[in-house]
C-alpha cells in the first residue's frame, strides 16, 4: 500500500485555477488546467508558469563537499564556476543512474535539485556516501517554480529587473515579491525560460505576481510531460533508471572530460568499457507513423517477434501534430533513419530513428541577441 | 428515440433497431485532449461489452465497448480524420458508430439520462 499523497504550499492555489489533482511522486499535483494540448502550445508560443516544489532541492556543505560529490557523480566539480548550474547523474556502483540533478556552486556549498520521487533515496544514498564532515540539508521550506516559454524573460523582468542578463545555465540571487529568490535560466521544456526557488511561506505570492502577467498561465504536469519528451529530455524513472547507464542513455555529455578521463566515480568501470566499446543498446528518439500514440512499455521486436528493444516514454506531439517517443534500442539500430518495428496495444507500428530534440531547443545562450 | 448510458461511459441513442454509439461528455472530460479514434468498419459483429473502438488522449489509451450487441453499419469517418470533436461535440458530431441491434432486450440493463448523471455525481 502506498503512503497518503502529501500536499504542496500552492495545494490551494492550483484547485482554485480549476487544476486538475492528480497523485505524483507522493504529493497531489496539477496534471491540467485548460488542457494539455492548449497548455503545451501556450508555453511554446509565450510562458507557463508551472510548480516543481515535490522537487528535492539539497544543500551540500563543508570542507571536502567537492571531493565527496564527485566520487558520486560524474561532473568536474574542481572548474565548476559559482552559479553555472550543471546536469549530473547519480550513479552506482554498477554506473547505473540513481537520479539525475543539477548541481550549482553557491559559495562554500553545492545546491543540488533532485527528482521528487527519488529525493528520499538520494538523500539516503548521499548520507551514506559522503564523508563525515560534509552537512546534507534538505531545504524543506523552499518551493520551486518554473517560468518556461519565449515570453518568460518579458514577464519575469517586469518583476525582476536584471534578470534579463543571465543566459542559459547561469543564475543568481534576485528579489521577487519582497522574498529571496534563486533564479537560473533553465528549464525542461527546451525554450528559454527560468528555475525560481523561493522559500515556501512566500510562493503564493510569487505564483500569483507571475500568473498575473499577460504572458503567463498555469500549466499542469501533462504539458511538461509532452514538452519535455519534444525536447528530448529524459524522465528518471522512464527513460533513466538503475540499470541504465549514462552511455546508453545518450547523456555522454554530463560525463566531463577530466572525469572521463580520470574516472575515480561509481560506476567508472562500466561506463569506462561503454566508452571504448559502445554500450548495448542506446536511447533514441522515434517518430512513429500514423497517428496513433505508442507509450512507455511497447516493446521493439525482431523479425521473429522477440522483444529487442522497449519505448520508454511516448506520446502525442502537440507541436508536430504526430506520435513520437523515445526508446532503447539495439546499438546496431541507432542510427538516423534506421526503421524499428514497435508492439503495443495488439499491433505492430513503425518508427523510424530521428534526431533528438524533436522540437528544436530554443535556449537563450550566452552571445545570442536578447 | 432514446439515449441509453453504460458504467463506462458509453451513450447510445436508439431509434427503432438502430443505434448510435459515442462517449460521454464526462468521458471526454476524464480523458482530455483526443488525439486519436479508431472506428469499426460497417459489417463488423460487435458484442454487449466488448471492445469496439479505441479513444487515445495524450494522457491515455482506452476501449470503447459495445453498449449493446449488434452489426456496424457505419463508422464516423469524422471522428477518425478530426479526433478533437469528441472534445467539442461528444454527444453529437463526436459519435464513433451506428449499429443495427440484434437484441433490444440489453437496452433494460443500461442506465437512463437521470441515472447516468447520478452514477457520476457518485464517482
Amino acid at each position: 500500500m502506498s503512503e497518503p499523497e502529501q500536499t504542496l504550499p500552492l495545494d490551494g492555489w492550483h484547485r482554485a485555477r480549476g487544476g486538475r489533482m492528480v497523485p505524483f511522486a507522493g504529493y497531489q499535483m496539477p496534471v491540467q488546467y485548460e488542457g494539455i494540448i492548449a497548455e503545451h502550445l501556450w508555453t511554446r508560443s509565450s510562458a507557463g508558469l508551472f510548480d516543481v516544489s515535490h522537487m528535492g532541492q539539497l544543500i551540500v556543505a563543508g570542507d571536502g563537499a567537492e571531493k565527496g560529490l564527485e566520487a558520486l557523480l560524474p561532473a568536474d566539480l574542481m572548474i565548476l564556476k559559482e552559479a553555472r548550474p550543471k546536469y549530473s547523474l547519480l550513479l552506482n556502483h554498477e554506473g547505473g543512474i540513481i537520479d539525475d540533478l543539477m548541481i550549482t556552486r553557491r559559495g562554500a556549498h553545492f545546491y543540488l535539485v533532485v527528482n521528487g520521487a527519488t529525493k528520499a533515496g538520494d538523500i539516503a544514498h548521499l548520507e551514506a556516501t559522503l564523508p563525515r564532515g560534509i552537512v546534507l540539508d534538505h531545504m524543506k521550506e523552499q518551493a520551486l517554480l518554473a517560468l518556461q516559454g519565449p515570453k518568460a524573460v518579458e514577464a519575469l523582468a517586469r518583476l525582476v529587473p536584471g534578470v534579463e542578463a543571465l543566459t542559459f545555465m547561469t543564475a543568481g540571487a534576485f528579489e521577487l515579491a519582497g522574498a529571496k529568490a534563486w533564479i537560473s535560466r533553465s528549464g525542461y521544456t527546451g525554450e528559454d525560460g527560468f528555475e525560481i526557488s523561493v522559500p515556501a511561506a512566500s510562493v503564493e505570492k510569487v505564483a500569483d505576481l507571475l500568473a498575473g502577467q499577460p504572458e503567463v498561465k498555469p500549466i499542469g504536469l501533462g504539458a511538461r510531460d509532452s514538452l519535455r519528451l519534444e525536447a528530448g529530455l529524459p524522465l528518471y524513472g522512464h527513460d533513466l533508471g538503475h540499470d541504465t547507464s549514462p552511455v546508453e542513455a545518450d547523456l555522454v555529455f554530463a560525463l566531463s572530460k577530466r572525469r572521463r578521463a580520470e574516472g575515480g566515480f561509481f560506476g567508472w568501470h562500466r561506463i569506462a568499457r561503454e566508452l571504448a566499446e559502445g554500450p548495448i543498446r542506446k536511447r533514441v528518439g522515434l517518430a512513429v507513423e500514423g497517428r496513433q500514440p505508442v507509450r512507455e512499455g511497447a516493446m521493439m521486436v525482431d523479425a521473429e517477434g522477440s522483444e529487442v528493444g522497449k519505448v520508454t516514454s511516448g506520446g502525442f506531439s502537440p507541436s508536430l501534430g504526430a506520435p513520437i517517443a523515445m526508446a532503447y534500442v539495439p546499438l546496431a539500430y541507432a542510427v538516423l533513419g534506421a526503421k524499428i518495428s514497435l508492439a503495443s496495444r495488439g499491433r505492430i507500428f513503425t518508427g523510424t530513428v530521428t534526431a533528438l530534440p524533436f522540437v528544436p531547443h530554443r535556449y537563450h545562450r550566452k552571445g545570442a541577441p536578447q | 428515440m432514446t439515449v441509453y448510458y453504460t458504467r463506462e461511459h458509453e451513450w447510445v441513442r436508439v431509434e427503432g433497431d438502430s443505434g448510435t454509439v459515442g462517449i460521454t461528455d464526462f468521458a471526454q472530460g476524464q480523458l482530455g485532449d483526443v488525439v486519436f479514434v479508431e472506428v469499426p468498419e460497417a459489417g463488423r459483429a460487435v458484442t454487449r461489452g466488448g471492445e469496439a473502438a479505441v479513444v487515445e488522449s495524450v494522457k491515455a489509451a482506452s476501449d470503447v465497448y459495445a453498449p449493446v450487441s449488434g452489426t456496424v453499419t457505419e463508422g464516423n469517418q469524422a471522428v477518425v480524420d478530426e479526433p478533437a470533436l469528441v472534445n467539442t461535440d461528444p454527444e453529437g458530431e463526436g459519435w464513433f458508430f451506428r449499429l443495427t441491434l440484434s437484441d433490444n432486450h440489453e437496452l433494460g440493463d443500461l442506465m437512463n439520462a437521470e441515472q447516468y448523471k447520478e452514477y457520476c455525481e457518485g464517482l
